[in-house]
């Protein structure tokens, strides 16, 4: 039996490079040993797009792109279809874990460098797999047709008539139609099913094959390349498999452990994963009273709303997405990790992450005059980061870079410290119950609470030094 | 392969020669690839005029119809109303609506044919949401320069009584006025101007 099994095995190796693969890319890639928890989101990236893939397939089974059966096709599937709602749910959740763990990818490229020489094109793959993603995550979005599906796109779609001489009729190829209409929910169930997922896959290649072939870079973001064994390989590089395979399971469980609260206990998220008027069918005549797109898609909504004028709104948003793409060319500092930057540029990033996440909060806020004018200010915040990059950027004077990498602490070194602190925080206090007897219980403690907070705060301003 | 004595041009031209047919063949695809995106001819034949009846319409009521899949609004405006409309201009943006769209009929201060009766295409010219009507003057969430009107949910345009835009406001133009002609004093046809075009 086992003679048989090699022989089948070594004929399979004859005609196909199997081995070639694995060892190429998971038994000898070998990737830097100081991999942190940031590391996790590309791997789970992909471990949600195979959710979505899976569960999508499982919907399309069930629902009906047709704008008379749509919504009722949908509320068929969580009602009467069976384990519909566990499908559908990890489908609509899967769309927000998706964002999530792609911004935190991103961010993680940002802050350690990943977007530099020599990883410029991985880079410009990854954008444009995040432009697939909102393209996939917006014809999605229509495909239940309700209130928000029909008038979100009735909005992102009227930003191409914004554009001189063609926007009207670029608008109405896309409908397919005057208004939004089963024209445009069919084409956008093709685009959604089978044309953006492939194109999708596609980048996800070519970023990887990229990734492979330059080789990841790390926290430190120092070359592992440049310090090599006798047999070729980096002194701190650890092999993509076993170690990172069985690292990335843990993010994969923790992962599981959030995914799987949300789908059970708030697969709507208050609003903000699947917005309450996507529960009331479509109506062309009535627009709901607030209208925000999903939290994904905010900030550079808010960003939208901040410009006065419909053309300019729309550059600015787009170009607040596009700006990213220049990244590798607007960052002037040879230093990729963040770790061994000057303050200025800490400063900066530290800025850029506040105002994207204010601005994601504004997006999701009604159009008042406040929120309009704290929308300019953090979009004016959002392209400073960008923009004044070269000038800031090229003054930096950065810290020593090692030659090797370096340690960090490890999490079980932190645990006494959590304890310290919690003990810090809190004071125990005999209290006197109702029937006469008393009891030591836990209390908040105030001054303990107040010194927690400045060392917090000292740290904070320390790390941005 | 023996390539000795090739005239290699000769190879050269032909290879070129079928990479421009191949790229025409390619772009003479593109044309029905492209087009079959476009507007049915049953998405283009069902704009057809819609007939309203606005015997019941009462003073300050606002009703919507739809025409072309569009919401249109027909609006019943007292006296009151349309006084306010007099006073608007400096806070507008287009108050002679000369860059907006209406038929020449509505082409005037109040935007209607008759004063009273006002018809528009209820979908803001920014990005198309269809504004809320607020008749009420100065309501808190609005400000106190608010004399009633239209207010775009989605990204805060705000219309006068007569589809009119404030200005410093993300919308380019005044509300879109659709053809219409009144058949009997109670009775509208959205749609078309004038008894020809219903030909």
């Amino acid at each position: 039996m086992k003679a048989r099994m090699t022989s089948c095995g070594n004929w399979v190796l004859e005609r196909f490079p199997m081995s070639k693969l694995w060892n190429e890319h998971m038994a000898q890639y070998y990737a830097p040993k100081n991999f942190n928890f940031w590391y996790f989101f590309g791997s789970l990236a992909l471990l949600v797009l195979v959710n979505q893939l899976v569960t999508g397939i499982l919907l399309t089974m069930n629902y009906k792109p047709d704008a008379k059966l749509a919504f009722d096709s949908v509320e068929y599937i969580m009602r009467d279809v069976p384990w519909g709602w566990l499908v559908r749910y990890m489908h609509s959740t899967g769309a927000s874990a998706f964002f999530l763990v792609v911004y935190l990818h991103m961010f993680r490229g940002i802050m350690y460098g990943s977007f530099k020489q020599p990883r410029e094109l991985i880079w410009i793959f990854g954008m444009l797999i995040f432009f697939c993603l909102m393209a996939e995550a917006f014809t999605g979005y229509l495909l239940p047709w309700g209130q928000m599906s029909y008038w979100g796109a009735q909005v992102i779609i009227s930003l191409f008539s914004a554009i001189p001489i063609i926007g009207d009729d670029l608008s109405l190829w896309i409908r397919g139609d005057y208004v939004i209409a089963d024209a445009t929910l069919n084409r956008f169930f093709a685009f959604h099913v089978i044309a953006i997922p492939l194109v999708l896959l596609l980048l996800i290649f070519l970023h990887i094959v990229a990734l492979h072939e330059v080789g990841s870079n790390n926290p430190d973001g120092i070359e592992i390349k440049k310090h090599k064994d006798a047999n070729g390989i980096p002194l701190d590089g650890i092999a993509f498999h076993p170690y990172y395979t069985v690292k990335d399971l843990v993010g994969v469980g923790v992962f599981l452990f959030c995914f799987a609260s949300v789908i059970f206990y708030a697969p709507d998220m208050g609003g903000y994963f699947l917005e309450h008027a996507n529960f009331i069918p479509a109506d062309p005549l009535k627009t709901p009273e607030h209208i925000a797109p999903v939290w994904y898609f905010t900030p550079f909504y808010a960003i939208l709303r901040a410009v006065p004028d419909k053309f300019a709104g729309v550059i600015a948003m787009g170009a607040s997405v596009c700006v990213l793409f220049l990244l590798p060319w607007l960052d002037r500092s040879p230093i990729k990790s963040v770790r061994y930057r000057s303050g200025i540029y800490k400063k900066a990033l530290f800025l850029f992450v506040v105002s994207f996440v204010a601005l994601g909060y504004l997006g999701t806020q009604s159009a008042t005059e406040g929120v309009t004018t704290a929308s300019r200010i953090f979009s004016v915040i959002y392209f400073g980061f960008f923009l004044l990059m070269p000038i800031y950027t090229s003054w930096e004077k950065g810290k020593p870079i090692p030659e090797r990498l370096t340690e960090q602490g490890s999490l079980e070194e932190c645990i006494p410290k959590i304890v310290d602190t919690f003990n810090e925080v809190t004071v125990k206090k005999p209290i006197k119950a109702a029937d006469g007897t008393t009891a030591v219980k836990l209390r908040p403690n105030p001054s303990g609470i107040a010194s927690v907070l400045i060392r917090f705060l000292k740290r904070l301003k320390a790390s941005l030094d | 392969m023996n390539n000795e004595g090739v005239d290699t041009s000769k190879r050269q031209f032909l290879t070129s020669a079928l990479t421009v047919v191949g790229a025409v063949g390619t772009g003479y695809l593109a044309v029905p690839f492209l087009s079959q995106m476009q507007p049915s001819s049953k998405a283009m034949a069902a704009g057809a005029p819609v007939d309203v009846d606005i015997s019941r319409l009462e003073s300050g009521q606002l009703l919507r119809v739809a025409w072309r899949g569009k919401p249109v609004w027909i609006l019943n405006r007292p006296p009151e109303m349309l006084k306010i409309l007099e006073d608007m201009d400096p806070f507008l943006a287009d108050p002679s609506s000369n860059e907006s769209i209406q038929p020449e009929t509505s082409k005037n201060a109040v935007r209607s044919i008759e004063p009273e009766i006002f018809i528009a295409i209820g979908l803001c010219t920014h990005l198309g949401c269809s504004p809320t009507f607020r008749p009420e003057i100065a309501p808190p969430d609005l400000g106190d320069d608010w004399q009633g009107g239209f207010f775009c949910p989605c990204h805060g345009s705000k219309f006068d009584l007569a589809g009119r835009v404030y200005s410093g406001f993300p919308a380019p133009t005044n509300l879109e006025i659709p053809p219409y002609r009144y058949v009997t004093e109670t009775q509208i046809i959205i749609g078309e101007d004038t008894v020809e075009d219903s030909a």
